[in-house]
């Protein structure tokens, strides 16, 4: 061991730091510079300047043409609830990781997934929940989310709310409601079938100006809570009890975040279908970028986050021309070679 | 510097965690005159540490951060130059300085049993409980941390509470011994009285020698298990 002297150790220290802050700095400028070519990517080319135009324009008066409907209405909304959607989900999976203590929690380890596919194949095939119209769907998977995470947390604090009662309850109840769905499956029609597989492929067809702002307004309220516990989340990752013997209120902070995380992953994947994967592995690619500090994770795993999904639904929209894939698929496409690619270039401090 | 000493499944561990509070006995445990179950948990967080006796692996955590942690209770979510004071402070005092920014997890037993002891002395606290930490420490590091252990207590004051399995290095350190048997205190004293034949027998259900070590205290030489004594588990 050298020995260093204390102005040393905290240079070292700072100088982390400062590398945390370029690095999330640096994902900002990647998303902004990303949001912007995704915006001009599309069967329309048009010229940067002139969707600012258009844009700019859309202020003062409703579209009229078909380039700024193709912008206001259609891409615009799209990039920005890709984004939103993305950070969401990435520290939803950020959070749950930390508090339930496992590299594979994810929002659906609490069978939010199959939650959601369980209402919308209901409101599908069935035609029955609340709301109507496209709504009916939204309002179904939303619905059947929260009961879903309000069983696991019933079911695990039977036992106390542990790391291990929160993921067996939840395994239980993902199964439970993938069994109820494909039952309804069964008795269903060939073409409203195809319909509640392709909601649970995910897609981002359904963004919208309101969409955005009923996101937007979840996220505003609970991710503040969030990164408020950043350090609360570093210390649980000490175990329960070195938790409590640091002064966290392990029960409190574990059931605040993870009935947020519900909150919010309910909240996006109503509008989207399942697409979780970014809430298992934005978190992964963001730790071994910046460390396991969550007062620094967080927002980073965010920006990952909506990185990752915009870029796949970029190329969601454009691989095959005329045709939108799902983008919970090209997820999976972008995400795993570059996890992969840090997970085989770092060794084995991390998970 | 107290330290509890006795079998598998005597009580100690769940001794140390009443003491702070992570369990709740039904007793009550004083702090000079306050009852620590009428305090808060960042109160009880500022008067006493914990060193438990293994952690779960941290991924992406350095050794800075994980000491961090320990100033949990009094910093707010900035780091405050004092914090990172404290923290690269002890690190230096317990000679890990060099590991500051290694990650937690690439790191052996031992070092990570005296990062965890340096978590608890960032807390700054005035009561250290401590639960076998030198268990996975190699011979000059149970030494080393014992001797800082100590001199701890001698310099400022703090008490510890250590739970050891040797019994030698409990003698040759510690003020006070309990022995502790089926979940209670069996027995309790300086070491050179507390230590006999007859108390380990009854404790331990093992004969055994004893001499006197250079500095005076006991010294444990185990014979054989006693058939007499009825195991405990």
């Amino acid at each position: 061991m050298s020995g260093m002297d204390i102005t040393e150790i905290r240079n070292h220290y700072s100088g982390y730091v400062r590398r945390k802050w370029l690095l999330i700095g640096f994902s900002v400028i990647l998303i902004l510079l990303l949001s912007a070519f995704a915006v001009s990517l599309g069967s329309f080319k048009l010229s940067y300047s002139e969707i600012l135009m258009i844009i700019a324009s859309s202020f003062a008066s409703e579209p009229t043409t078909i380039e700024e409907y193709v912008i206001m209405t259609n891409r615009l909304p799209r990039i920005i609830f890709a984004m939103m959607a993305g950070f969401g989900l990435a520290i939803c999976g950020t959070v749950m990781q930390a508090v339930l203590r496992n590299p594979l929690a994810s929002p659906f380890t609490l069978g939010i997934a199959s939650a959601a596919g369980l209402g919308a194949a209901i409101a599908f095939i069935l035609g029955a929940g609340i709301g109507t119209g496209m709504y009916l769907v939204i309002g179904n998977a939303f619905l059947f989310t929260l009961i879903a995470s309000g069983l696991v947390f019933g079911l695990a604090s039977i036992r106390g709310i542990t790391p291990g009662s929160v993921i067996m309850a939840g395994i239980a109840i993902s199964y439970l409601f993938s069994a109820m769905t494909s039952f309804v499956q069964y008795f269903s029609a060939a073409e409203n079938l195809q319909m509640v597989v392709f909601w649970m492929l995910g897609s981002l067809d359904k963004a919208n100006w309101e969409i955005i702002t009923a996101t937007g307004i979840i996220l505003l309220i609970t991710c503040p809570y969030l990164f408020w516990k950043a350090i609360d989340l570093n210390v649980m990752g000490a175990g329960d009890e070195c938790a409590k013997s640091m002064g966290v209120n392990v029960k409190r902070v574990r059931l605040s975040c993870l009935g947020l995380t519900s909150l919010i992953t309910a909240g996006i994947i109503c509008f989207t279908g399942t697409i979780g994967f970014i809430g298992l592995v934005a978190p992964h690619i963001t730790r071994m970028m910046v460390g396991g500090d969550h007062r620094f994770l967080l927002p980073a795993a965010g920006i990952v986050g909506a990185v990752l999904l915009v870029a796949a639904d970029a190329a969601a929209r454009n691989i095959l021309p005329g045709q939108v894939l799902p983008v919970g698929i090209m997820t999976a496409f972008f995400g795993v070679p570059f996890f992969l690619y840090l997970f085989i270039r770092r060794g084995s401090g991390d998970w | 510097m107290l330290g509890l000493v006795g079998p598998n499944g005597s009580g100690k561990t769940t001794l140390i965690k009443c003491i702070d509070h992570i369990l709740k006995p039904q007793g009550s445990i004083l702090l000079g005159d306050r009852n620590i179950s009428q305090m808060d948990t960042s109160e009880i967080a500022e008067l006493i540490g914990y060193v438990p006796q293994n952690s779960p692996p941290m991924p992406s955590f350095t050794v800075f951060d994980v000491v961090l942690m320990g100033r949990r209770s009094c910093m707010g979510w900035c780091v405050s130059d004092e914090d990172i004071t404290t923290v690269a402070g002890v690190l230096k005092k317990l000679n890990i300085d060099g590991l500051a920014m290694h990650n937690f997890n690439e790191l052996s037993g031992g070092q990570r049993q005296k990062i965890l002891i340096a978590r608890s002395l960032a807390q700054n606290p005035s009561v250290l409980l401590l639960d076998e930490p030198t268990s996975s420490l190699d011979l000059r590091h149970q030494l080393e941390a014992m001797d800082y252990i100590k001199s701890l207590v001698h310099s400022t004051g703090i008490t510890v509470v250590v739970s050891l399995h040797d019994l030698n290095l409990a003698a040759r350190y510690c003020d006070t011994l309990a022995m502790m048997k089926g979940g209670a205190i069996a027995a309790a004293g300086p070491p050179n009285q507390l230590i006999t034949r007859e108390n380990i027998m009854d404790v331990y259900g093992v004969e055994a020698r004893l001499l006197e070590n250079d500095g005076g205290a006991p010294f444990v030489i185990p014979i054989k298990a006693s058939d007499a004594v009825e195991r405990m588990n």
